[in-house]
């Protein structure tokens, strides 16, 4: 893990393209983006338009490079030694990948939600706090803790045991905090990779209202094994497979289609995202 | 859905429910062997233990003030350990000093920074068979080194060589254990921390260090453990068998002659059995409080660390 390591990116032939015009509220903007493990092209020339303050849901068989792309958002990928990102990604107008774009920076601007509810093991008011802390804030983090808390949809459940361990908390409890975690940087979007599926129906529910007032405030990406919930909470859905390069016979996954939610659940422009939605996949 | 082969199976009928007794001889042969061998492990550290405190009981229960007041004599009745009481504290301070950090720097510097590549692994692999290298082989090292290179500053044959040798020797102990809690804390912890905007210092200060403290703690305890039983490197550094505390200065309490725990109990046993017949035995005694104390304040620090952290 080496925080300072570049990755490269070859935006070379891309960067006289014109962007749509659908790019200009866009939060995220990518052309091209692909990434490989080592030598494995893990998912390529995945081509998005991110709208602001829209929940977007990426979808996809397992292996498909769903959870590749949502770290390339924060550069999580950087962490990954064997990780190399090529495409183009702009964040607003900047090139995320750019020599002097800080990871650090873009990740508290830019949150993100595990599949694994991974609270620290301190207590409840610590895990919130966390985040601000790391920042630079000082003082009393009190009114923040709160507001994050209620943010998340924690803060009755919670209030009375705020020095309490977080681990002592239900896996959808937990969860929660992990989101009013995140939200205590006041990030400008928050990634969620699969952040259901540990949790029963009762606390996904919850997690899935959440999210709709989270929307105000928030740029939202999710992944996401479960098709009603992409279908109950997303505006646009990015549908994703993994197909078996001619050549080298090895999976690679790929963007195939992307669209309002509405369509791709109702009215879907590929065969195979018909077949993916309606359950007979592979 | 995949059928199975062979088709459903037959009604369960009560005979096939039932345990049957003969069937699982082999795993009852190995629970009692597991038996067997924890009998074993449990009864021999208990004969030590006993017959060690037997042999020393008599000078213990005789004169303990005595024996834990004097310095070394030449009269059995007033001879006693204070020295070595001293010089094992000290070098119990001095590893801690020196080879915790040292040791603790070089895991995390290994674990999270180093790139794992054919450098690291080569680092990593001498680590490992430094930790096997007789403790003899350290006590040459620290006299060539400690007691004559740098005489100017550890005063020759003195507490400060004992310590920094014994501290190279445990060293590499330091490391491995310090590495092997350090990768096992979840890496979900340190991407929460990354997904939250820290820097990599800050996770290794906030998430990873304190997950692996009691980890390191245990490591670190066993290698005072391991500094304060060993006698043959001090020989070789050489630590005094007998020596007059006459009245010290502050230096000289760290550059002056010296003894520790061990260096008494080899003495006295080289000494004739009719007068001084439960020497030894008493100051193993004394060694073995002392490291059930240090192992003590670190199951209680242990403790209140994994309390915490609220596991
Ligand atoms: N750290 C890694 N090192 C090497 N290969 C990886 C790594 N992470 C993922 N891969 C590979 O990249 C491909 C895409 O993985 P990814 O985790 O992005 O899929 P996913 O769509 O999120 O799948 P799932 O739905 O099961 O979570 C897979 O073939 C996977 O084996
Ligand atoms: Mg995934």
């Amino acid at each position: 893990m080496n925080e300072t390591r570049v990755i490269e990116t070859n935006r070379g032939d891309r960067d006289d393209e014109q962007l749509p015009s659908s790019a200009v509220n866009s939060v995220f903007t990518t052309r091209g983006l692909t990434v490989y493990y080592g030598d494995f092209r893990a998912v390529g020339d995945v081509d998005l338009d991110i709208a602001e303050g829209e929940i977007t849901a990426f979808i996809g068989p397992s292996g498909c490079g769903k959870s590749t792309i949502l770290r390339c958002f924060n550069r999580m990928n950087d962490l990954i030694d064997s990780a190399r990102v090529e495409g183009s990604l702009l964040y607003h107008d900047i090139d995320l990948y750019d020599d002097a774009v800080d990871p650090v920076a873009v990740r508290r601007r830019i949150g993100m939600v595990f599949q694994k509810p991974n609270p620290f093991p301190k207590s409840i008011f610590d895990n919130v706090a966390y985040g601000p802390r790391i920042s630079g804030i000082r003082g009393s983090m009190d009114e923040l803790v709160e507001t994050s808390l209620r943010g998340a949809g924690l803060w009755d459940e919670v209030k009375d045991r705020l020095d309490k361990s977080a681990l002592g908390l239900s896996g959808g409890q937990q969860q929660r905090l992990c989101i009013a975690r995140a939200i205590a940087v006041s990030p400008d979007v928050l990634l969620m990779d699969e952040p259901c599926s540990a949790l029963d129906p009762i606390a996904t529910g919850i997690i899935e209202e959440l999210m709709g007032e989270m929307k105000k405030d928030y740029t939202i990406l999710i992944v996401t094994h479960n098709m009603q919930q992409a279908a109950r909470v997303s505006d646009r859905t990015a549908f994703f497979t993994a197909e078996a390069d001619e050549a080298t016979g090895q999976r690679r996954g790929k963007l195939v289609e992307y669209d309002d939610t509405s369509v791709i659940f109702s009215n879907p422009a590929d065969e195979r995202t018909e077949a993916y939605i309606t359950g007979r996949f592979g | 859905m995949s059928v199975k082969p062979a088709g459903r199976p037959d009604k369960p009928t009560l005979g096939s429910l039932q345990r049957s007794r003969s069937a699982d001889v082999r795993g009852q042969v190995f629970l009692g062997l597991l038996l067997l061998a924890v009998t074993l492990a449990i009864g021999m550290v208990f004969a030590v233990l006993l017959s060690v405190i037997a042999d020393g009981a008599d000078v213990l229960s005789s004169r303990l003030w005595g024996f834990l007041s004097n310095p070394s004599s030449s009269d059995p009745v007033k001879a006693g350990v204070v020295q070595g009481i001293r010089g094992s504290l000290l070098i119990a301070a001095i590893v801690s000093v020196v080879a915790f950090p040292i040791g603790i720097g070089a895991a995390v510097y290994l674990e999270e920074y180093a790139d794992g590549g054919p450098v690291t692994r080569t680092v990593e692999i001498a680590v490992r068979n430094l930790a096997g290298v007789p403790s003899i082989v350290y006590g040459l090292f620290g006299l060539a080194v400690f007691v004559n290179t740098l005489r100017g500053i550890t005063g020759g044959s003195s507490v400060i060589s004992g310590g920094l040798t014994l501290s190279l020797l445990v060293l590499p102990i330091v490391i491995i254990t310090a590495s092997e809690a350090i990768r096992a804390v979840p890496s979900s912890l340190s991407d929460g921390a990354y997904g939250l905007g820290a820097t990599q210092w800050e996770v290794i200060r906030t998430q990873t260090l304190p997950s692996a403290m009691p980890g390191i703690l245990t490591g670190s305890v066993l290698s005072i453990a391991r500094a304060l039983g060993e006698a043959a490197p001090l020989l070789v550094v050489g630590a005094a068998a007998f020596y007059t505390t006459g009245f010290q200065g502050f230096l000289d309490q760290f550059q002056g002659a010296f003894t520790a725990l061990p260096m008494n109990v080899a003495n006295f046993a080289k000494l004739p059995a009719d007068q001084w017949a439960g020497h030894a035995a008493a100051a193993s005694v004394v060694v073995l409080v002392v490291v059930f104390f240090i192992n003590l304040v670190a199951i209680v620090a242990r403790a209140r660390i994994t309390k915490r952290l609220g596991r």
